[in-house]
């Protein structure tokens, strides 16, 4: 899909007529306007892309995208996403999905469209909610959500979607939040990956599940919570202050301190503060699990290493397996052990 | 063709030839005989013989050796007149095993012939199938002949050279009882041994051993002639239409017949499907077809096997999902998107014993409530059953045009009978089918606008394919607004959808109904559909032949039904409806006709016998 020819639209040719039914003050609106952002600077051609979702408040998200749209069943959207793939994998495919629609119900379809790798960005809205259904907890809500199904809190362990994820094989794996000005290079990123992309985007529910990612994502003031992760760089945040570093007595990542050094630059170097890279699948596998709390939120592309894609591998069978064949309809319907019956008096010829 | 039945019973002592004989193989499930049955038709099919199998084997791979709950059946049907079913009783039981004589020799005919293998018949084996004392010795068979000796032996003696292990010289067991079938039946050998060296093309001893088991088993009737109950019996060919046949089980037909429908709306194909008994044999045949524009998907589970078939329909391909009972209830939802989104999408149903998981292995038609209500909201859907295996071809192909006319998913029902049985099909000529090529919408239908749901004079809204330039737009399971297809939750606009869909399903253009045998009209009416249609037929022609005034229906188009049929019923004073559920085609016609329709009903997991029919029209009769 980027080797598509790049064509020149504008926001607005990403706008549909419909009006949009997200309630007001919703994280949904600011995820759509990064991705009317992004779409333009990618070159991407509405007539060739797709949006495909599942059954939630995130999964309304195609009837506000001028591109083609396939609004599916709860749970099911990258089975449908996978059989457009297949059948025609020029096309460029978003998929769209909740916390509820892609880990609860569906987890099973978005474990194996990554393990697949069909080649598609998959936006995972978490909430930590079911928002469509009035509030229910999520298998992301952390121990403790009361909600109508859970009036004295729920008991369950939430599930890490980008743990998921990694663990269902996705090459790429990303998280930003809805309100943050790096979602649009998220999404690049992802688009810029040949294969399942998977981003996990943080939404506020402003109605059942209110500013729970206030600690990392609150307008002013978090920063400092979160960890921006950029290949080849130090894995620096609160200003520099404070950096990642490889507890590797313990096998684990830790916290440490940066001193700045004479020339007032941070000295990470000396801390052994660790430089991103995109690839290496142990330390993603650490940065998936990270507790938000003792440590920052880890944001940006946590995992990019791509492999071949499903499509291309079925393509390519498809080209062996066919070589030098020709289809012939009348020689296969006679095809096997077959016998003619001569003549009036029907005596058999083998 | 011949239209006389074959009934007579294939006697040693008797100097005619008969017309049609019944063969049941039956032995562990570990002993090969699906695989000799099917060599068994193939050199019958050769031989020019009409035929009608039914393969009965244990859901079980490989059940404890010896049990009765292990045992394996093949038994086929053959002859030189015309032959509708697989046989009410088998003339000759080859029995591999103690059990497999316990479970089979209550359905031979008096006077049948057993032919035991003794070398099986130990203490332990007896033990195993329940016998106190050995049946071959105390009696208790007196009513059959019986052919038994070592075949176990035998076959050890005629693999020597080959140098095989005990194990795997007991392996060609089935080959040699296979020799002594051929033989019985006057087959020439050759065509067996090129397929045995084509199947063990990689280890030849394997192939000579085989070789050598099946010339041993022929060798050793010409010898047993004289002495024991064997006769040789040749049926001559079925005088039959010239052209070219072959041998087709109705999953081969509903492969082909997709592959063939695809063709001819000029689409490529996705076949989305989810391992289970019996409709797997769908995937695997297809899976071999790529260059036929064949694309094969195994999803993940029997939801995402329909899902993505819709997704490759959406995006422009002939999407298809096949299943049984239990995985079609699980495609359930899916296929109300297709509904809801007006997608064409072909759903074969390879039903099976219900409810749940069922009887996975036996034959039932009890998935018909499930084809034509079985989803939630107002959501009709076109179904079609197939009568026989190479029905199966030509309702394939209905299929797919009424899917790609109508933008409708549509269900093909087939069965476990059907699916595994084989028969013999004269190859049709592809260029005798008209083509339905799809035509996609290219450009806005209305002035400057896009009506994605904007309706042709079938009903059916356009195909657009994602990718075409100006005709963005989107579809989901929201109730749509008439035309533009935008979210529209209005009671007015629902009740209107409602009624277009309706409308478009019940207006799919059906071929009046035809009454197979008989008038159209008289005492009695029996109505069928599927796999029931072998039986049927025989029953009423024999009823006939006795001078009964019955005719025999059988509907292919279960929803719609053929706008003929409330006429035709009312014709008649009596309507029988034989069905292997507890009676729900009965309901439908009750319900569009209010007919007095009775129901015969059977869910044994085996097919009506001609007997049970013919006993059912004497009794409606009476």
């Amino acid at each position: 899909m980027n080797e598509m020819t790049k064509i020149e639209t504008t926001l607005k040719d990403w706008e549909t007529d419909q009006e949009v039914r997200w309630c007001p003050g919703c994280g949904d609106y600011a995820i759509l306007k990064a991705v009317q952002r992004t779409l333009p600077q990618l070159g991407s051609d509405p007539a060739n892309t797709v949006f495909v979702s599942g059954i939630g408040c995130s999964s309304r998200f195609p009837y506000y995208m001028e591109t083609y749209g396939f609004h599916t069943i709860h749970g099911r959207a990258p089975a449908v996403a996978t059989g457009v793939k297949l059948a025609n994998p020029d096309l460029d495919v978003w998929l769209v999905t909740g916390d509820g629609d892609g880990l609860s119900i569906g987890g099973n379809h978005l474990m194996h469209v990554l393990r697949r790798n069909v080649n598609m960005q998959i936006m995972l809205f978490n909430n930590e909610i079911y928002g469509l259904t009035k509030g229910q907890y999520s298998p992301t809500s952390r121990i403790g959500t009361r909600s109508p199904s859970t009036p004295i809190g729920s008991v369950d362990r939430p599930a890490i979607p980008c743990a998921f994820a990694l663990g269902a094989g996705a090459r790429f794996v990303a998280r930003g939040f809805d309100v943050s000005k790096h979602l649009p290079d998220v999404l690049m990123a992802a688009h810029a990956h040949q294969g399942a992309a998977f981003i996990e985007i943080f939404q506020n529910c402003i109605v059942y599940n209110k500013d729970v990612f206030e600690g990392f994502a609150a307008p002013k003031g978090a920063e400092d919570r979160q960890l921006w992760l950029k290949n080849g760089e130090p894995m620096l945040f609160a200003g520099g202050t404070q950096g990642i570093a490889l507890d590797s007595e313990n096998l684990c990542l830790k916290v440490v301190d940066v001193v700045a050094k004479e020339d007032g630059t941070p000295d990470w170097q000396a801390a052994g503060v660790i430089v991103h890279d995109v690839t290496n699948r142990s330390i993603a596998h650490m940065l998936v699990e990270l507790p938000f709390g003792p440590f920052p939120m880890a944001l940006g592309v946590l995992y990019d290493d791509p492999r071949p894609t499903f499509e291309a591998a079925v393509a390519e069978e498809r080209a062996k397996a066919t070589s030098g064949k020709q289809p012939d309809l009348a020689k296969l319907l006679g095809s096997g052990q077959t016998w003619v019956v001569e003549g009036e008096d029907g005596h058999p010829a083998v | 063709m011949a239209t006389q039945a074959a009934d007579e019973t294939l006697r040693a002592d008797s100097p005619q030839q008969p017309d049609a004989v019944v063969v049941r193989f039956a032995g562990d499930s570990g002993d090969g005989m699906q695989l000799t049955g099917g060599q068994f038709t193939l050199s019958t099919a050769l031989a020019g013989n009409d035929l009608a199998t039914f393969p009965d084997f244990p859901a079980e791979i490989r059940a404890p050796q010896g049990t009765l709950f292990g045992v394996s059946a093949f038994q086929i049907n053959f002859g030189s007149t015309e032959i509708d079913t697989a046989g009410d009783a088998p003339d000759v039981l080859v029995a591999m095993n103690p059990a497999a004589l316990k479970t089979n020799v209550e359905a031979l005919k008096p006077g049948g012939l057993i032919i035991a293998d003794t070398g099986e018949f130990s203490k332990r084996n007896l033990e195993k199938a329940k016998y106190d004392t050995n049946p071959i010795d105390d009696g208790s068979l007196a009513k059959w002949q019986v052919l038994a000796f070592d075949i176990s032996a035998q076959t050890i003696e005629a693999v020597k050279p080959f140098g095989l292990g005990t194990k795997d010289a007991l392996r060609c067991k089935n080959m040699w009882t296979l020799g002594l079938a051929l033989w019985m039946f006057d087959r020439p050998r050759e065509p067996i041994h090129q397929w045995l060296r084509a199947k063990f093309r990689s280890k030849p001893e394997l192939a000579d051993a085989n070789i050598a088991a099946l010339d041993a088993g022929h060798a050793y009737g010409e010898t047993a002639e004289l002495a024991g109950p064997l006769r040789q019996t040749h049926l001559p060919p079925v005088p039959s239409e010239p052209g070219l046949y072959r041998t087709i089980t109705g999953a081969e037909a509903v492969s082909l017949g997709l592959v063939a429908g695809a063709q001819l709306a000029d689409l490529p194909m996705f076949f989305g499907g989810y391992p289970i008994t019996p409709a797997s044999a769908i995937l695997h045949h297809l899976a071999r077809l790529k260059e036929y524009h064949v694309t094969t998907f195994q999803a993940e589970d029997e939801i995402a096997a329909i899902c993505a078939a819709i997704g490759a329909s959406y995006a422009g391909q002939l999407g298809v999902t096949s299943s049984s009972g239990p995985g079609i209830a699980l495609k359930g939802e899916a296929m109300g998107l297709a509904i809801m989104t007006e997608l064409p999408l072909v759903i074969v149903n390879s039903q099976r014993g219900g409810p749940s998981t069922g009887l996975p292995t036996k034959t039932e038609q009890s998935d018909l409530y499930q084809a034509v209500y079985g989803r939630n909201g107002d959501a009709p859907m076109p179904v079609i059953a197939a009568r026989s295996p190479s029905d199966a071809f030509e309702c394939a192909i209905e299929a797919c045009r009424i899917a790609v006319q109508y933008m409708t998913p549509v269900m093909l029902l087939t069965d476990g009978y059907i699916a595994n049985a084989a028969e013999p099909w004269k190859v049709p000529d592809p260029a005798s089918y008209a083509p339905f090529p799809v035509q996609f919408l290219a450009a806005r239908n209305d002035g400057e606008n896009l009506l994605p749901y904007k309706r042709d004079n079938k009903g059916a809204r356009p195909w657009i394919r994602p990718g075409t330039p100006g005709l963005m737009h989107r579809i989901g399971g929201i109730e749509k607004a008439l035309g533009t297809g935008n979210l529209d939750y209005s009671p007015a606009n629902h009740q209107a959808m409602t009624d277009a869909r309706q409308n478009k399903v019940l207006g799919v253009a059906v071929p009046d109904q035809e009454v197979c045998l008989g008038e159209a009209g008289g005492k009695l009416a029996v109505v069928g559909w599927g796999s029931t249609y072998g039986p049927i037929h025989q029953a009423v022609r024999r009823a006939r032949a006795k001078g009964m005034d019955v005719s025999h229906i059988h509907v292919r188009h279960i929803w719609p039904l053929p706008a003929n049929l409330g006429d035709l019923l009312r014709g008649f004073d009596r309507v029988l409806v034989p069905e292997m559920n507890t009676g729900q085609f009965k309901t439908v016609l009750r319900d569009q006709y209010l007919v007095d329709a009775q129901p015969l009903n059977k869910v044994s997991g085996q097919p009506f016998t001609i007997a049970e029919l013919e006993a059912a029209i004497e009794g409606a009769l009476g």
